[in-house]
């Protein structure tokens, strides 16, 4: 084929690994990956963590984070083999004929220097034009990607533009140059989804305007439906299917792919309110010391035993200050909270032992929410001694039990948190927060951090539990899907007031405020075309207004 | 006012307190030091009347208070008193003293600073492989002999054996340029290499942390060679710590010479520093101690304006 921009042959990356204690190792993170790209089209690479994406995109540059090394096969890109270019033969390619956006353009960018010098400095290393033809072409891509103020946009500092715009200069940075291929690695994935949208909208104009080809990596199957021609499903790294977009989303093959495309397929019947809310929130306004402004204002909201209440929005909505209210953290200005009853004091430090008990928090860093020193024993045994005076044959009895309850069984409890995947992680923070018993457990963003199979797990798990134990949740996320499948009542929160409030099926039947339409429409589904469609449907709305 | 203007004036407020605080300090210090100035200046023989009429004639029997402030009104304006032994003006011979011990510390920063920088990016480049081994290695080891023994032994080898430089660096007015920086060549020498580690290490570690940031790999990924990208993205967000450590350094090279002075016989404010505290020349300690205190404090705060403005955030507030 005269068109073929990037082909990928056998491909086999290694890494050496030093595992604490044991002489170091050789692991293979890819093996045998084979791909081909023409030029102009996009490839989406979608797998969970670990399954080698990113490591097979920056394999298109020879590059390899840490210690990753490209150990065998051929990348051949337009028509010679990379990888065993070194030194200035590869820096070449680099900035050049391939370019990178990374997953976080606010660390991506260096905090030191204007967005216009970054933006434009790989054109003007790899001498592809002039200082002024490079700043040209960086102004028409602030045009093309919808950024303000496109003539002076780039004289601003990473740090005074926003979160979403900064991804988008990113993917001019990476334009800029007039690359042969693009690698877009999860550029969206640190945004919300309101933003999300536009990014993915601009990003996909970019792709059709400038014919450029890309490899776009993600783990979200709706988003990369959105933007690719093609599809490679990986898994562990190995290729588990590669077919058209069409076909791996409406006809996948692979019981693997068959699982992604239909995750948060999770049934969930809808509770009504009862006379007697767990926890009542009231009038609760507040705001950080030292700042002028008030981070909630006036919130009521209600939830009742045995039941889940999601509270959503973007990041800074508040939701996780609501969290630290009700625990006592943040003392609130005004309003009180009552749980079980009766009224608890303000401040953590005041409460009862019995009233900690019954309040308990999932967090969503599992990771560093678990003292690393301590086994999974340990961990979950803490609350049983501290709350219950557990000690010895009757403690153990119940990690057990614990742990059976979160579906890991006996054997774990001598494991280290280390020794742990995210997911099961997760689970012992579920199951420490059980040993307390509590009438309530807050969830704040529990699923955010990991894979959307292993996500599904987690909330299958959570809702299991809440038919046994009867136990409430308030359940805090940005993702509305998680919502959809596990809600009973619904809080949507922006710019710290509660916007819509009601059981989920109030909530998520129109007619909608002008918020919550914007976030519901703005949350990718899986099928072909739906970005196209919002998009029309958004600016015929703007037009009739 | 910006938040720079705020920050910056209230970095200077209290270094002026903290400079107030020691002068407390020292003159607190000095008046607790036991034995009597009158009875060291006229010796044992002197008579009671005698040893009366000079601590009158010194001020020594006014309260402490009113002598501090004395002495802190005229330190403000620019009289430090006479010093006891010789009678003569403190200021004026000390400002000569201290020009030469800043003339020797503005050339072993002008050699050391620039040296210990570039030594550090070169380390960084290499890390791990022999250039930054090697540099480390000569670096510690120079830190970690003490500084009199470079010094003789510079001495003995570059001074006597090779006859290089003289190892007395004895300076006066009317040398010229190139003869006073001769004659200070072996103590800018030995003051460098004491100073060099520290500043070094700082300065590849500072960087180091640096390379870890996401913005590092953006520059590799553009393909930039690794000094373009130390110099270009890395230097830049490692200011502040390396000028911290600069500043500290500096500091050293002007209160911390006294060993140099004296191994020398360099005439510079250590030498007389030392030479004075021998005699229990109270106002000359005084004014030595208020001098080094100022330097030092001033010092840190050029480090503390610097790394306020090399903050971007604070440069260009939203």
């Amino acid at each position: 084929m005269a068109d073929t921009l990037l082909e990928i042959k056998n491909l086999k990356i290694g890494a050496t690994a030093y595992p604490p204690g044991e002489p170091p190792q050789e692991i293979t993170i890819v093996d045998g990956v084979s791909l081909t790209l023409e030029k102009g089209k996009v490839l989406g690479l979608i797998g969970e963590s670990g399954a080698g994406k990113s490591t097979i995109g920056l394999s298109a540059m020879n590059y390899g984070r840490g210690g990753v090394r490209l150990t065998g096969g051929e990348v051949l890109l337009n028509g010679r083999d990379i990888r065993p270019l070194r030194g200035g033969k590869m820096r070449a390619i680099r900035g050049a004929e391939v370019t990178y956006v990374a997953q976080s353009a606010a660390a991506a960018f260096n905090p030191a220097k204007k967005l216009m010098e970054q933006i434009t400095e790989a054109a003007l290393a790899h001498g592809r034009c002039s200082k002024r033809e490079a700043e040209e072409r960086a102004v028409t891509l602030f045009h093309k990607l919808g950024l303000p103020e496109p003539e002076t946009f780039g004289n601003r500092y990473p740090h005074q533009v926003s979160g979403g715009q900064l991804q988008r200069a990113m993917t001019a940075l990476a334009l800029c140059p007039e690359p042969d291929l693009v690698i877009f690695d999860e550029p969206t994935t640190a945004l919300d989804v309101t933003t999300q949208i536009d990014v993915l909208a601009a990003i996909k104009d970019a792709i059709r305007d400038t014919g450029v080809a890309a490899l776009y990596i993600t783990h979200d199957l709706a988003v990369v439906a959105q933007v690719s021609d093609e599809i490679m499903v990986l898994r562990g790294g190995k290729t588990v299917e590669y077919g058209t977009c069409d076909q791996i989303i409406n006809n996948p093959q692979e019981e693997y792919t068959q699982a992604l495309v239909s995750v948060r397929s999770i049934e969930h019947e809808e509770k009504q309110p009862t006379p007697e809310p767990v926890l009542r929130v009231e009038g609760v306004t507040a705001r950080y010391s030292g700042t002028r402004f008030d981070v909630l204002e006036t919130i009521n909201v209600d939830l009742h035993p045995g039941q889940t209440l999601a509270v959503v929005g973007e990041s800074g909505s508040g939701k996780s200050t609501l969290a630290r209210v009700i625990t006592g953290l943040l003392p609130p200005r005004e309003g009180s909270i009552i749980f079980a009853g009766r009224t608890l004091s303000p401040d953590m430090p005041s409460r009862s032992r019995e009233d900690l008990r019954e309040l308990q928090m999932i967090y969503q860093m599992a990771d560093v929410a678990m003292n690393p020193r301590q086994t999974v024993g340990t961990i979950i045994g803490r609350p049983l001694e501290f709350y219950f005076g557990l000690k010895g044959k009757a403690k153990r009895q119940r990690i057990i039990e614990l742990l059976d309850e979160i579906e890991l069984g006996e054997g774990f409890i001598d494991r280290y948190p280390a020794e742990l995947s995210g997911g099961q992680k997760q689970r012992v923070c579920i199951a420490r927060a059980l040993a307390a018993d509590p009438k309530l457990i807050i969830c704040d963003e529990v699923t955010s951090a990991l894979d959307p199979l292993v996500a599904d797990g987690i909330l299958k798990l959570l809702l299991s539990l809440q038919k046994r134990e009867d136990v409430a949740y308030l359940f805090i996320t940005h993702d509305l899907a998680t919502v959809r499948a596990i809600a009973d009542s619904i809080a949507v929160m922006y710019k710290g007031r509660v916007v819509r409030y009601g059981t989920k099926s109030e909530v998520l039947s129109p007619p909608f405020d002008d918020y919550t339409d914007l976030l519901l429409s703005s949350v990718p589904e899986m099928k072909l075309g739906w970005l196209e469609e919002v998009i029309e449907h958004r600016r015929m709305e703007s037009a009739g207004h | 006012m910006g938040p720079i203007a705020r920050l910056l004036a209230q970095r200077i407020a209290l270094g002026l307190l903290l400079l107030f605080l020691v002068s407390i300090l020292i003159f607190a210090g000095t008046q607790i030091l036991p034995g009597d100035v009158a009875q060291s200046i006229l010796g044992q023989s002197a008579t009671p009347e005698a040893l009366a009429n000079l601590r009158a004639e010194l001020g020594l029997n006014e309260p402490a208070l009113s002598r501090y402030f004395d002495w802190l009104g005229g330190a403000l304006t620019g009289d430090l008193g006479t010093a006891l032994t010789s009678g003569q003006d403190i200021a004026g011979q000390l400002w000569t003293r201290m020009g030469n011990t800043l003339f020797l510390a503005f050339w072993a920063a002008l050699v050391s600073v620039p040296l210990a920088i570039f030594l550090g990016l070169l380390a960084v480049r290499y890390r791990e492989r022999w250039p930054d081994k090697l540099i480390s290695a000569v670096t510690l080891a120079s830190i970690s002999v003490p500084e009199f023994l470079i010094g003789y032994v510079l001495m003995f080898f570059v001074g006597v054996q090779l006859g290089w430089a003289p190892s007395v660096s004895t300076i006066y007015d009317g040398m010229s340029l190139g003869a006073k920086l001769h004659a200070i060549a072996l103590p800018v020498a030995v003051l460098t290499l004491v100073v060099l580690a520290h500043m070094m290490r700082m300065t590849r570690a500072a960087i180091l942390n640096v390379m870890q940031s996401a913005y590092i790999e953006t520059a590799e990924l553009k393909g930039l060679s690794m000094f373009t990208i130390i110099r270009r993205h890395a230097f830049p967000n490692a200011i502040a710590p390396i000028v911290n450590v600069v500043m500290l350094n500096l500091a050293y090279l002007v209160v911390g010479v006294v060993v140099i002075e004296v191994v020398f016989t360099y005439p510079g404010m250590g030498q007389y520093l030392v030479d004075h505290v021998s005699k229990r020349d109270v106002p000359v300690v005084q004014a030595c101690g208020l001098i080094f205190a100022a330097v030092y404090i001033g010092l840190n705060l050029v480090a503390d304006i610097v790394s306020i403005l090399s903050n971007p955030r604070l440069r260009h507030p939203k």
